[in-house]
């Protein structure tokens, strides 16, 4: 069985070896179909870092008027906390506001020196909530602007960077999805020249065929090899494309970071390279197989 | 036993490829099919093989007939046999050691059985010394006898030699029919495909002379009349 099992594997790999411009070209088509996956696994994990890295930026501040109690403050405190969307809030009062203020401007003179010619602390207390997704935060907008909250909380702010987050995360899909049309479309012709290969190969090794039945080969002994080669172009294919993304990964990497500050490309390549690896062997091999396995039940009779 | 029992195959209605055709072949016996070109003699080894199925009648292999043999013991059924082409039909890629040994990996053969096997088969053919060896450094009979030493490996119970002269100068001719005979006398039963006078002639062994898909002689130990 095992012997067996190598016999196919080794007349697989001279067929791949023995057909060098068929096979080059299967290769070739099946590293571009592969390129374009490995380059969508990154754009994904790429365009989730800065999705997320947005998300985690994301607060509603509740500005609460001057004019409010400390009851009152207290009683939306805990009712915010209460929010089951709500999964950390932080009060800050007027003096805290206006500590982290100076802080934040320790170097503007001109800002501190109008500090001092205010008089007063033009700073609100607010409470900054943080939810537990972004999709949450319209809900807990919506809470904090209820009318019945109107003498407490004066001002919302959220809504800008809501939009933004929609606008790129819809920005991501349009693109994850066009990048799966162009899988899908060069997934076809990788298949459309792997199976011319299996073919032609079938048709270069017809007297062979023809032995192999006349000496009594099985079935699968005959049709092994042919499903073989399929195997070794997804295995070439991937193993070159993996050879190549680790220096393009390199290179980008830094042009990357400046649209994505934060996103390491090379480290999120290196990381990943092992779902990467079977992502790229499971379609290589799958289109590979699939194209032989149509090519040997048109062509090949035993 | 391979017994023909009123075999007709028809490609074309108005000239039946073989027509009517019944005979048996003995075990251990060297029979020879003469006629000319297009009088059947391929096509009724090729209804032996099973690679056609006749249109009337019965091709039986010992108790079983060929063509209801299940397609998964159709190669069971191919390992009994030994083949032999005019053209030879070698692997241009592959030596002559490893074109013989090529039928004993399809049958699953270990590899040190088919060291000792295919050396031994090499030196029953003459060709020990020719061993690696490519097809297109051999002459025609050289590689004849590469083709009836892959034949012989999987020590089949018939050779069916269809031609195997045809493409051989009459030195080399002489060469394989004594081979083929020597096969025969070890035991193995032997079916000659032929249109070479002189070599019927010599044989003196059985006879079967087709004529427009039908036989219309067999003689015990025959010559070529046609």
């Amino acid at each position: 069985m095992l012997t067996g099992f190598k016999r196919i594997v080794r007349s697989g790999w001279e067929k791949f070896a023995r057909d060098k411009s068929s096979s080059g070209a299967a290769l070739f088509t099946m590293v571009i179909v592969l390129s374009v996956v490995a380059a969508l696994y990154c754009f994904q994990g790429a365009s989730s870092f800065f999705v997320s890295s947005l998300q985690e930026s994301v607060d509603i501040s509740a500005y609460i008027a001057d004019t409010a109690s400390s009851e009152d403050i207290e009683k939306l405190e805990a009712s915010v906390k209460a929010l089951p969307e709500v999964k950390q809030a932080e009060f800050i009062s007027k003096e805290e506001a206006l500590e982290r203020f100076v802080n934040d401007h320790k170097n503007d003179e001109v800002i501190l020196q109008s500090l001092e010619v205010l008089g007063q602390n033009p700073l609100s207390a607010s409470l900054n909530i943080k939810a537990r997704g972004s999709e949450h935060y319209p809900a807990i907008a919506e809470f904090l602007e209820d009318p019945s909250l109107s003498s407490v909380v004066s001002f919302v702010d959220y809504r800008d960077r809501a939009r933004i987050i929609e606008r790129l995360e819809k920005l991501a899909d349009g693109i994850r999805g066009a990048a799966l049309f162009f899988i899908v479309f060069a997934g076809l012709i990788g298949v459309l020249v792997a199976f011319n290969t299996t073919r032609l190969t079938i048709y270069s090794s017809r007297d062979e065929v023809e032995v192999m039945r006349l000496v009594g080969a099985g079935n699968w002994y005959i049709r092994g090899p042919f499903l073989m080669q399929g195997v070794v172009v997804g295995v070439f294919a991937t193993l070159i494309v993996l050879l190549f993304m680790f220096p393009a990964a390199m290179f980008l990497g830094v042009r990357v970071s400046s649209f994505v500050p934060g996103f390491d490309l090379f480290q999120f390549f290196a990381s990943n390279i092992v779902w990467i690896l079977l992502l790229q062997l499971g379609v290589g091999i799958g289109l590979g197989v699939f194209s032989a396995l149509i090519a040997i039940r048109k062509y090949l009779k035993v | 036993m391979i017994l023909f029992k009123e075999v007709t195959k028809i490609y074309a209605p108005e000239r039946p490829a073989v027509d009517n055709v019944s005979f048996g072949v003995e075990p251990g016996e060297f029979t020879s099919l003469v006629g000319k070109s297009g009088s059947g003699k391929t096509t009724l080894l090729k209804l032996f093989l099973r690679e056609e199925f006749p249109t009337a009648g019965q091709v039986m292999f010992g108790e079983q007939n060929v063509h209801e043999i299940p397609d998964v013991r159709l190669p069971e059924f191919r390992r009994k046999v030994g083949m032999v082409f005019q053209d030879y039909k070698l692997l241009q890629y592959k030596t002559a050691y490893e074109n013989v040994a090529y039928v004993m990996e399809v049958m699953g053969a270990k590899e040190e059985d088919i060291e000792r096997d295919v050396m031994e088969v090499l030196d029953i053919v003459g060709l020990e010394d020719q061993a690696e060896q490519y097809p297109y450094q051999l002459s025609g009979g050289e590689k004849q006898r590469v083709a009836i030493a892959r034949s012989l490996i999987h020590r089949p119970d018939i050779i069916i030699a269809d031609e195997p002269t045809g493409n051989l100068d009459p030195y080399h001719t002489k060469d394989i029919v004594a081979l083929l005979v020597k096969i025969n006398e070890l035991g193995t039963t032997v079916i000659l495909a032929t249109h070479n006078k002189d070599v019927i002639n010599k044989l003196g062994k059985r006879v079967l002379t087709l004529e427009d898909g039908k036989l219309i002689r067999d003689e015990k130990r025959g010559r070529f009349m046609l």
